[in-house]
């Protein structure tokens, strides 16, 4: 109990120097670029509190769950030797959680808009209901799809750079097909896809894959999972973009 | 009393969102592997910590920063705010006279990644894997340079009205270069740090960035050119933890007598 405490509050410590830069860069604008004083200090001190105390809850909390999940599963997995529910596992997981990211869901609303301002599809509410599912879709699956690319590599021993390399030449190909306005957010999901719970997870799953094979090292072939899981949403983004183009 | 109400609408939110998770690991676990985790007592608190610790975050973050950075980024991109120091009429604004805005992206990028717990999660594995000899700061601090220096040159982009994809595919160029020549051992971590990097705390903000300057700057459309930044934050810290990995090597071999 007294051991948790101490963590918790180190946990504390490092979150406020963690925050302080995003104070310093604020305070430098408002006061020097603005001249401005900033209102409403005492709410903006009590956010900043919850922002603090939060980040440190998450971490603490990440040491305790997460990171002992993914790696506790990738062991047990791994010791199974059952390829079809390791992949299955990476599938579920890179779906489930990508379908149901809210940063996702924003985005793809904003992406319906622009496909009907371009006139890619009618410009009524349900076909951008249907346009930004589809999309949401696409991304989720993109990401499953992600991991289990990621997790055969890890067990057949892949050329990491090799790959990523690859995909990106693949997408600088799409890039000169696919409609212009579907680009930049093709360019974007790959980068929002990947979220804060499930980071971790699949973190600690590819270390804790790579230190469970044998002739397997954590630092070179456990990273690389996240690589993959915002090169891949990429490419189904701009082919999604091509098809709809297409119909 | 407001705030307590705020906090626990904040902390159900968050708990909806890693509920499914939890219990499809928890399902997984039992079903595919048999038993229960081995010690799920502070597995189950650890989760109570994610929950509650993501709700203030959030909560946080949307009371404050996020409000304050929209703000920022409005009143930096306004045309009114850029004749203040420049002479010239609105029309006649070139890319050199958004210096603040450039300033403004570099600072935003860099101190956003650096409170990125996503990034944090990941700096502690790879500094547990390591053995150490990977700092938990040197590596946040390469990636959120690459960060700050991604959103900066994004928002250039987006002033000159330049195609994405040149940039893009420079980029990447570059990377392929960095990678045949870097230790092999950070390359798998350096390509994990791109996408870490875009997260919780960065997107919203830089979003928010791009969408005003799109709007302010004429010519663009926040349609076409607003989206795109968070690409160039993916892409540069892969740049720039490749760049920090050479220099170490580099450095080393400085030190050692031939």
């Amino acid at each position: 109990m007294k051991n948790s405490l101490l963590a918790l509050s180190k946990d504390g410590l490092d979150s406020i120097r963690n925050l302080l830069p995003i104070i310093v860069v604020i305070s430098f604008f408002q006061l020097f670029v603005f001249r401005q004083p900033v209102l409403g200090l005492i709410s903006i001190a009590i956010g900043g509190c919850l922002v603090v105390a939060g980040l440190a809850f998450f971490i603490f909390g990440l040491r305790l769950a997460l990171f002992p999940i993914g790696e506790g599963l990738a062991h047990s997995l791994a010791k199974k030797g059952n390829v079809f529910w390791l992949v299955a596992f990476a599938f579920a997981l890179g779906f489930g959680t990508t379908f149901a990211e809210p940063a996702l869901i924003a985005i793809a609303a904003e992406a319906a808009e622009v496909a009907a301002g371009a006139e890619a599809i009618a410009p009524t509410l349900e076909s951008r209901d249907i346009y930004a599912r589809n999309l949401r879709l696409t991304v989720a699956v993109a990401v499953g799809v992600a991991l289990v690319v990621g997790v055969i590599r890890i067990l057949a021993d892949w050329s990491l750079p090799l790959l990523i390399i690859c995909g990106y030449v693949l997408v600088i190909l799409l890039t000169t097909i696919a409609p212009k306005e579907i680009v930049g957010i093709a360019y974007d999901s790959g980068g929002v896809t990947t979220s804060t719970v499930t980071v971790p997870l699949v973190a600690a799953l590819g270390v804790g894959l790579a230190s469970s094979l044998k002739g397997r090292n954590p630092m070179t072939d456990g990273f690389g999972l996240i690589a993959f899981a915002s090169l891949i949403p990429i490419l189904f983004v701009l082919a999604y973009g091509i098809v709809v183009e297409w119909n | 009393m407001e705030l307590i109400v705020f906090s626990l609408q904040s902390i159900v939110d968050s708990a909806v969102n890693v509920l499914p998770i939890a219990v499809f690991l928890f399902v997984f676990q039992r079903l595919v592997i048999g038993g229960v985790f081995p010690n799920w007592k502070p597995i189950m608190a650890g989760f109570l910590f994610v929950v509650v610790g993501l709700g203030l975050f959030l909560l946080g973050l949307e009371q404050t920063l996020f409000p304050l950075g929209r703000l920022m980024a409005q009143q930096l991109t306004n045309p009114d705010f850029l004749l203040l120091s420049v002479e010239r009429g609105a029309s006649a604004l070139v890319w050199q006279d958004y210096y603040w805005v450039y300033l403004f992206a570099l600072a935003l990028g860099f101190s956003t990644a650096l409170a990125e717990p996503a990034l944090i999660a990941v700096a502690m594995k790879a500094n547990m894997v390591s053995g150490g000899t990977i700092g938990m700061w040197g590596l946040r601090l390469a990636v959120a340079i690459g960060a700050g220096v991604g959103v900066s040159l994004g928002c250039f982009r987006i002033i000159t009205g330049l195609p994405l994809h040149y940039f893009i595919a420079v980029g990447y160029l570059l990377v392929i270069v960095q990678t045949a020549m870097a230790p092999k051992h950070i390359v798998p971590l350096a390509f994990d740090s791109g996408g870490v990097t875009t997260s919780t705390v960065t997107v919203p903000l830089v979003t928010a960035l791009g969408l005003g300057l799109a709007e302010a700057v004429s010519g663009r459309s926040p349609l076409l050119d607003g989206f795109g930044l968070v690409a160039f934050a993916a892409l540069f810290p892969i740049i720039s933890v490749l760049a920090y990995a050479q220099l170490v090597v580099l450095r080393e071999r400085a030190s050692t007598p031939v």
